[in-house]
């Protein structure tokens, strides 16, 4: 009740619908951030994930990377990199890409795994090539966990983006940490209903990607 | 990195005074997320119609910081540890109820039928044929949760010297003393490390029936490990 309060009073003052501090330029900015951050987890996870997935080989490099991946502590990661080499994109981009890495990588490492061998042998027999066995056979079966995969990383990544704001960048963690110093609960309700709708949106273009990108045959199983 | 294990007075704790808060602020959550989760399961693996609407809930949560949520916490419970531990217990049963429900609707309905014919019933069927069958997915969720759990605790230093190892980071910036930092991420990481190898000997010590070194095998296939974990800061 209370919060909800809150939140109503942050969104109707209009003071935070504009200028350097308005939400518009805030969510660009934590937009950003998270599409950076999700496209370089995903330039490293992907492929990897693919590889070891077809492979077969590699599990434990996997299963290693991931667990070592999700002991770091993103928060204590920033500010150790912030302390050490000082503030900038840089020790925010670390965590980030760090965290979203797990997901994608598992996730596609298994739904690769898992794709159904009868497909994939009968291709081989047909004398495909290797790499059209892997991006015309397994990935369009494996895309829906794929995506379920890139899609967990994408919401963690927006939730943990706020801490940007902790190194003094932008972001919508702004409102968080300031609010959380300024003793100013509007703010920091509205900056966790920003995320959360941020969130939520996140989810819906998944949803709308998978409609788009997965295959009838796949979707209907 | 001289005066690396020197933890300043002001955090009134000594090395291992930390860690042993760290662990009782990060394990207690997740105990309390499991024992929350294990009835909000069984409730969501009968009632089907149930699971879309708990899950859709829990997936909004999830996306809310929990710097978020424990900045709105203390103006129900204080600046205490407390306010650490409600949403880290939230973000448990998160993980959790997912994992249980995937973990029990996993288990073949021959089976099922087998213990229904031998006279089991409900309840002796849950405790005795379905939640040993989904251990392997209920430790995977725990994994994740304790490893999140363990990362999150940290950033209790920001709302006052709530964050155990986590002050340190509070205290590298405060006295110029990089060297608290790199403590405090080494010891959290090794933490984690340790209790996640210790989730996996207490999964190998209860599933004698699984063959070694298979994992991720034909059963957990097709649904992988419920890894969305969830990350560190939220």
């Amino acid at each position: 009740m209370n919060v909800l309060t809150y939140v109503h009073a942050f969104f109707a003052d209009g003071a935070h619908w504009q200028g350097y501090d308005g939400i518009p330029r805030r969510l660009l900015e934590h937009i950003g951030y998270t599409l950076l951050a999700l496209g370089l987890a995903a330039a490293v996870g992907l492929p990897a994930g693919l590889l070891t997935g077809h492979t077969g080989r590699g599990g434990n490099a996997v299963a290693f990377v991931a667990t070592a991946a999700r002991a770091l502590p993103s928060f204590g990661l920033l500010v150790l990199i912030a302390v050490g080499i000082g503030i900038g994109l840089l020790p925010v981009m670390v965590p980030l890409v760090l965290l979203a890495i797990p997901p994608i990588l598992v996730t596609t490492y298994e739904a690769v795994r898992s794709v159904d061998p009868s497909p994939v042998d009968a291709a081989r027999g047909l004398g495909m090539p290797e790499a059209g066995i892997l991006f015309r056979v397994e990935l369009p079966a494996a895309l829906p966990l794929v995506l379920s995969g890139v899609r967990s990383a994408a919401i963690q990544v927006v939730s943990t983006a706020t801490i940007a704001a902790y190194v003094s960048l932008g972001g919508l963690g702004r409102y968080i940490i300031d609010g959380l110093y300024q003793r100013d609960y509007e703010k920091v309700a509205g900056g966790a209903a920003l995320v959360a709708l941020l969130a939520l949106a996140t989810l819906a273009l998944f949803w709308g990607a998978g409609r788009l990108a997965v295959s009838p045959g796949v979707r209907r199983r | 990195m001289s005066g690396f294990f020197d933890i300043p007075s002001d955090l009134q704790h000594s090395y291992l005074g930390l860690i042993g808060l760290h662990l009782r602020e990060a394990l207690l959550p997740v105990l309390a997320g499991l024992l929350l989760a294990l009835p909000t399961a069984q409730l969501c693996a009968r009632l089907r119609w149930l699971y879309p609407p708990v899950l859709g809930v829990t997936t909004v949560f999830y996306a809310i910081p929990s710097l978020a949520v424990f900045v709105i916490l203390i103006d129900y419970t204080g600046q205490t540890e407390l306010t650490v531990m409600i949403p880290l217990a939230l973000y448990s049963l998160v993980v959790l109820v997912p994992a249980i429900v995937d973990g029990v609707r996993s288990v073949p309905p021959e089976t099922l039928a087998a213990a229904t014919a031998m006279g089991f019933g409900p309840a002796r069927r849950w405790f005795q044929v379905q939640l040993p069958i989904a251990v392997p997915a209920i430790l995977a969720g725990l994994r994740v949760a304790t490893a999140s759990s363990i990362s999150l605790v940290s950033v209790g230093a920001l709302i006052g010297n709530q964050g155990a190892l986590g002050n340190l980071l509070a205290d590298a910036q405060r006295y110029d003393r990089p060297e608290l930092a790199l403590n405090s991420v080494l010891t959290t990481a090794v933490l984690a490390i340790v209790c996640d190898a210790l989730l996996v000997l207490a999964r190998n010590l209860l599933t004698p029936w699984m063959p070694r070194g298979t994992r991720a095998s034909a059963k957990t296939a097709r649904r992988p490990e419920p890894s969305e974990p969830e990350g560190a800061l939220r």
